[in-house]
């Protein structure tokens, strides 16, 4: 076995000749390093990509922090190193290794992975193999590290069951407490390991996939996901905090520059629109609100604990934080002089969002980003996201006029029933807010329209809808790449294979295990990043199992369909979701939810939690006794 | 407003930090100790930190210097005292002295670095002595970095073999604007790998003091 000090003596020989080094040696201010030997429980949590992209991640952010918390337990971190940096381990026979103390990931008890998108799969995989762990979880035994997952795209955990030991649905704040204790009481008991997966599936929003067995039909669709034993749930509801908690105010300042250098604070958790395509919106209900004062209490102690001098607020939709002007205020009277920088993402399109901006920004460096993902007014009422053409213009005309040049517009096309009408109506909009900024401000008026590819999401109204083929894509693509040119507009879009990946994954089951391994045995790796997606060694993987991605990607599923993610339940239910797909066909709208309960389900399936969590710290109706 | 000037240790976990990831650290560490650190004005405002000549990636130093500007007249004693426990991991602060608003930036005083290069192996190599009088007893050494042709033995203001308190090599290298000179190039010309020794740097020379 490799010790921690070989590791970091190894390291220093070669380090000098990897890129940017100071990825692989830790050193962040605020990183917790505790007595190994003096702790029960060690768990290392890893993001499954790059230190630069992984560091800033919040959700690991909150996690690090409620496990050293803990007396009993240490939290240390491990990253993918990147393909040069691979090398060299492979060379110096170095295993993946924690940043803060340097012991190989094996020598941990819990390797715990947070997955926020599917193309992490393969990295995932790859960790595995680096750290000379077996990659099955059927192959590990008590003296492997448990290995579990948690993160959005574990609510379809299916295709990556084969690897994982047992997954965490939603949000891990209270859960991880209670997998931790489990844990600890199953090491005194000294029992095996499978009594300690059957312990944790007792806990729950805990699913261990080896104990619910999948059946098929002769179509190749699923009969059913059942468990093993009557002692395990049929379905295993998501976990969520009833009410959130302080947000964190320990952040990790890195040594090296990293994607987000500053200050992740969430201000709410869900959103109420119900826009038809979007994931996050239904697996965070429900919607539930930080205090002005809980926010602003944390920022000062993260401001004092970082001296980060930028702040981002996170939520689904800013513009609906009920407090939010009140929240500015607060942020810009307190921050006025003292060099802190205040982002928002995610603002509706309306005026009241131009006002809020200017508030926080005194120079008008970057862009104003906005998200209209259509561009018709029959396709956004069929997507839910209406916004008037008229208010759309003024928006942005006042967005020129108060200085800022640079507009960024989110759209996407291959949405249901898109027509070709719906594709020109995003060009003829874009081109008609630039020309509109270019009579207010002249010349210097700039309009970039960011394009994305629809991808069907589980739990989603739309997940029963086709993905869009890889013709009628590049056909609009094309339409798009050859009118969204010319002076001050840009366009970006994304590689419609890379779409039909994440689209496979998405909605795959575990069939897909041995296509994830066949594409990793490939080579695919870090297939998030463009320069390093490997489309090929996918299409070959599906090949050599044996199944048809399309199975997956281009069929409409039939409303009877089982899906893989049926046992898993978000709280919101399917009669729900088929409902919306329907009104969503005959393009007729559902308005936000906090004016108007629509029965999504949230309220039933957690009513005893909502019962001694009352009032406005949910944004959904009371329940009656 | 006053002029701080800090000499510091950059440690083990700072050696992989490049200078231009350093002067973001300061700015946070500052900004950690709660320290009124000026900013210039206009759009970008940036802080007003100087530091010293950079130190090549993967040394460490005990001897680094930075400059830094705060809008309060504060003791030393309490800026001292306010960045010890704010300072990034691997910063040790060895000296804090305050300087005339008015004097020179910090990169134009410094004439010189010394290097101490120290085997990892514990032991000297070979014939590293011989070598040493060879390369100090020619008048030329022409060698090229990034496509330009330079004089190595130029920048060498001593090179020597040291035993006490470890086995190693001293140099003072020329730390000139436009001639820097760069301890790995001088090992290199030694025949000595980069990765059997550790490098540090243990001094800045000033122009006043040649």
């Amino acid at each position: 076995m490799v010790s921690p000090i070989d590791i970091r003596n190894q390291l220093d020989t070669f380090l000098l000749s990897a890129q940017k080094p100071g990825r692989y040696v830790g050193g962040e201010f605020g990183q917790v390093i505790k007595n190994w030997k003096k702790i029960d429980t060690h768990f290392a949590m890893v993001f499954p990509d790059l230190y630069d992209i992984g560091v800033p991640n919040l959700g690991v952010t909150i996690l690090y922090d409620l496990i050293n918390s803990r007396s009993d337990a240490l939290c240390e971190r491990a990253y993918l190193p990147w393909l040069d940096m691979e090398l060299k381990m492979k060379e110096y026979g170095i295993p993946l290794y924690s940043l803060e103390s340097f012991h190989p990931l094996s020598d941990f008890d819990i390797i715990g992975f947070t997955i926020p998108y599917e193309t992490l799969y393969t990295n995932v995989l790859n960790a595995l193999s680096l750290a000379g762990i077996p990659l099955h979880s059927s192959e590990r035994t008590e003296l492997h590290p448990l290995i579990i997952a948690g993160g959005h795209s574990a609510f379809n955990p299916e295709p990556m069951s084969d690897f994982i030991d047992v997954f965490v649905i939603g949000e891990g704040e209270e859960i991880i407490h209670e997998l931790l204790d489990a844990y600890a009481q199953w090491r005194k008991s000294g029992a095996n390991r499978l009594e300690l997966l059957e312990r944790l599936q007792q806990i729950s929003g805990i699913y261990v996939p080896s104990l619910y067995n999948v059946t098929y039909n002769a179509d190749y669709s699923i009969r059913s996901v059942l468990p093993i034993s009557e002692n395990f749930p049929k379905h295993i509801n998501k976990r969520f905090v009833a009410k959130l908690p302080d947000p964190p105010s320990r952040f990790l300042v890195p040594s090296i520059d990293v994607v987000h250098n500053r200050i992740a604070m969430e201000i709410m958790r869900g959103c109420t629109r119900g826009c038809r395509f979007c994931h996050a919106g239904i697996v965070n209900r429900p919607v539930r609100e930080r205090s002005v004062d809980q926010i602003v209490n944390a920022i000062d102690k993260a401001l004092t604990n970082t001296g980060y001098e930028e702040i981002a607020l996170l939520s689904l939709s800013s513009s609906d934080y009920t407090h939010l002007s009140e929240l500015v205020d607060a942020l810009t009277t307190k921050y006025a002089n003292r060099n802190v920088n205040v982002t928002l993402p995610s603002l509706r399109i309306e005026s009241f969002s131009i006002q809020v901006m200017e508030k926080l920004r005194s120079s008008r460096q970057g862009g104003f980003t906005l998200a209209p993902e259509a561009a018709s007014d029959s396709m956004r009422n069929r997507i839910n996201k209406p916004i008037s053409q008229e208010m759309l213009i003024s928006t942005t005309n006042a967005i020129y006029q108060s200085g800022w040049s640079s507009i960024k517009l989110y759209f996407m096309v291959g949405q249901p029933d898109e027509t070709l009408e719906d594709v020109q109506a995003i060009i003829d909009l874009s081109k008609a807010v630039l020309q509109e900024g270019r009579k207010l401000i002249g010349k210097k008026a700039s309009l970039h329209a960011g394009i994305s590819t629809f991808v069907p999401k589980p739990h989603t109204p739309f997940q029963w809808a086709p993905l869009d083929p890889l013709p009628s894509v590049l056909l609009k693509q094309n339409m798009l790449k050859d009118q969204l040119c010319g002076p001050g507009l840009r366009m970006t879009w994304s590689n419609p294979r890379e779409t039909i990946l994440e689209a496979a994954l998405s909605r795959g089951d575990r069939r897909l295990g041995a296509v994830i391994e066949a594409a990793w045995r490939r080579g695919a790796k870090f297939d998030a990043w463009q320069d390093q997606f490997n489309f090929n060694a996918w299409m070959d993987a599906f090949d050599e199992v044996g199944i048809s991605h399309e199975f997956y990607t281009f069929r409409e599923h039939s409303l009877s369909e089982v899906f893989p993610w049926d046992h898993i339940s978000t709280g919101v239910n399917r009669r729900f979701l088929e409902n919306e797909y329907q009104k969503s066909k005959s393009g007729e709208l559902t308005a936000d939810c906090r004016n108007n309960c629509y029965s999504c389900g949230i309220l039933p399936t957690y009513k005893d939690l909502r019962r001694a969590n009352p009032g406005n710290s949910w944004l959904c109706p009371e329940v009656k006794i | 407003m006053i002029r701080v000037r800090l000499l510091y240790t950059k440690g083990e976990s700072l050696k992989y930090t490049g200078h231009l990831d350093l002067h973001r650290v300061w700015e946070r560490s500052i900004r950690r100790a709660g320290l009124p650190l000026a900013y210039s004005q206009g759009f970008h405002p940036q802080p007003r930190i100087q530091q010293a000549c950079p130190l090549p990636l993967g040394f460490t130093s005990v001897s680094e210097m930075i400059d830094l500007w705060l809008t309060d007249d504060l003791p030393l004693e309490n800026i001292q005292n306010s960045l010890i426990p704010a300072v990034h991991t691997g910063i040790e602060i060895n000296q804090i002295n305050l300087v005339p608003l008015s004097a020179p930036p910090l990169q134009t005083i410094v004439c010189a670095s010394d290097y101490l290069a120290v085997f990892t192996a514990g032991k000297m190599r070979g014939n590293i002595e011989t070598q040493i009088q060879g390369m100090l007893s020619m008048t030329e050494i022409l060698r090229e970095r990034r496509g330009k042709s330079y004089d190595l033995r130029l920048l060498i203001q001593q090179l020597k073999s040291i035993t006490n308190p470890k086995a190693g090599i001293f140099m003072r290298l020329s730390a000139l604007p436009g001639a820097t000179g760069r301890p790995e190039e001088v090992l290199d010309c030694l025949g000595v790998e980069l990765n059997t020794v550790q490098i540090a740097r243990i001094g800045l020379i000033f122009s006043d003091q040649v």
